[in-house]
């Protein structure tokens, strides 16, 4: 039966953002559980019964009955063991058993759990692994192939988030407006991580890994239909993952295998991810804010322009200029100095590689090895030999190989 | 790792007219140093560029236009970078484009304390 997964895949983050918006963090396992039971009895059900004809509108209704069940319990626990407060609730407001699964609610409470998960007090890696679970209905499975960890590391990993949530008491709604741009430049930086989970995770598992990206996307999209989180930035990212994410099918061979930007066969790159790319990418040329995803966007922009021109690499040249003033990252310095040598040669480029000092990273030395062939391919050679050494990954290893029997 | 200040001075009012394309070639100059000092992790701030107007104000309450009263070289902006030794930032600041339009570069270690 194809159409449960696929529906657990769809439903199940809904079911579990409107229930934990109504219950609060205290009850999230209860959340957790009404979903995977609603989940459940679809399985026994439809497997008996065959599939009814409005699938998504019976789990919801399933999954209602077993929350007002929850609610009912729960207020007839409060009225027997803790009359007191009972007595006060009932006096401003009678129990409302009801649950909203409207596409409105729905859409709201996945957004402010979104700005819950990503609350400052929560580490980025436990961010990470809330909104896989929560935001992306992401079985514990799955999210343990994604990050090739084990499942009980992942439990751990996810129950102290959970603790963490209540202890903080962490309110499940939209910021107000004075916070928002700081509390969204959080939610921004966990879905670029998300998304870089996806496209450089090691995990062989390509559809997982192609969700995640997916996934990614689809969160960040919601924050541009939003009005009050439709901001600059959100655009800017969503442009980046959409350049990206237009490279997924022509980087990896049948084997999973990385293959390199010079030798992807551009016919694989997809036209209607690059041109929404350049559509977010030009919703998010408005304000003053100038965020690292523009600059990351503008270069994703221009790779995704085939040809060699120095107007392409002067850009993309400035562009990490500006990014590493932003933020230091040892594969922009990496990538700055690349372009460096496409705009201002090959001399100039060596001697600021060499300035580099990323001594423990295989690219440092893979980069020396390509701005050295041609002009000392002795040093070329050395180098590549010396990235040899570091590299971890066999494809890593293969492709500097390549290098070296070209040389 | 220390933070130095750069301060850039130079008599700009030698500085000739340039051409826009003279002039684009400058501004890459001095990205493409900003960055390699960032791409090498030892930008602590890009600073600011000043204009080259100024007032001086004095004890006696005078003020005077200009911000290079009695020397002719005005400061045209200041960078923070981080080095270990005043050697090394010397070797930062030797590419500094303002050195190559007869200008000076004055490296001053900020105080911690």
């Amino acid at each position: 039966m194809e159409l449960i997964p696929h529906l657990f895949r769809t439903e199940y983050r809904k079911i579990i953002a409107v229930l934990c918006k109504r219950f609060g963090f205290d009850e999230i396992e209860t959340a957790e559980d009404i979903a995977s039971d609603t989940f459940m009895s679809a399985t026994q059900t439809w497997g008996l019964q065959g599939i009814p004809e409005h699938p998504v509108a019976w789990l919801y209704t399933v999954a209602k009955n077993k929350a007002r069940n929850f609610l009912h319990r729960q207020a007839t626990f409060n009225n027997k063991v803790i009359p007191e407060t009972a007595l006060r609730e009932n006096a401003s407001t009678l129990p409302e058993y009801e649950i909203d699964l409207s596409p409105q609610n729905i859409i709201d409470s996945q957004l402010q759990m979104m700005f819950a998960i990503c609350h400052p007090s929560i580490a980025p890696e436990a961010q990470i692994g809330l909104s896989l679970r929560i935001l992306c209905g992401f079985g514990i499975e799955e999210i343990a192939d994604a990050f090739l960890t084990k499942k009980e590391t992942i439990n751990k990993r996810l129950y102290r988030a959970k603790e963490k949530l209540r202890e903080e008491n962490i309110p499940i709604a939209l910021p107000g407006m004075a916070e928002i741009d700081d509390r969204l430049a959080i939610v921004l930086a966990t879905l670029y991580l998300l998304f870089s989970e996806g496209y450089y995770s090691i995990s062989n598992n390509r559809t997982v890994r192609k969700e995640l990206c997916f996934e990614a996307m689809r969160l960040c999209y919601m924050l541009v239909e939003n009005k009050h989180t439709n901001k600059p930035p959100v655009n800017a990212l969503l442009s980046l993952m959409c350049f990206h994410a237009s490279r997924f099918e022509a980087r990896l061979n049948r084997n999973g295998e990385m293959i390199l930007y010079e030798e992807q066969d551009t016919t694989l790159w997809d036209a209607d991810l690059i041109s929404k790319g350049g559509y977010f990418l030009n919703q998010s040329a408005t304000g003053t804010q100038l965020s690292r995803y523009h600059l990351e966007a503008a270069i994703a922009y221009w790779n995704t322009q085939k040809d060699d021109t120095k107007e392409k690499w002067e850009n993309i040249l400035q562009l990490y200029n500006q990014l590493l003033q932003i933020e230091y990252a040892p594969i922009a310095a990496l990538n700055r100095t690349f372009a460096l040598s496409k705009a201002n040669g090959k001399e100039e480029a060596i001697i600021e590689a060499e300035k580099l000092n990323l001594t423990n990273n295989h690219f440092y030395y893979t980069l020396l090895g390509e701005l050295y062939t041609g002009i000392d391919n002795t040093k070329a050679k050395q180098h590549f030999e010396k990235a040899l050494s570091l590299a971890k990954t066999l494809t890593d290893k293969q492709t500097i190989e390549k290098k070296i029997d070209k040389i | 790792m220390k933070d130095y200040l750069l301060v850039f001075r130079a008599d700009f009012s030698l500085m000739p007219n340039r051409t826009p394309e003279e002039m684009q070639a400058m501004s890459k100059r001095w990205m493409d140093w900003i960055g390699s000092i960032a791409a090498q992790n030892k930008l602590a701030g890009v600073g600011n560029r000043l204009e080259g107007t100024g007032r001086v104000l004095k004890g006696d309450s005078t003020i005077t236009n200009g911000p290079y009263a009695e020397i002719k070289e005005s400061i045209g902006g200041y960078s923070i970078v981080k080095a270990d030794s005043y050697e090394a930032a010397i070797e930062l600041a030797k590419g500094c484009p303002i050195l190559k339009q007869g200008g000076n570069v004055e490296v001053r270690e900020i105080s911690e304390n």
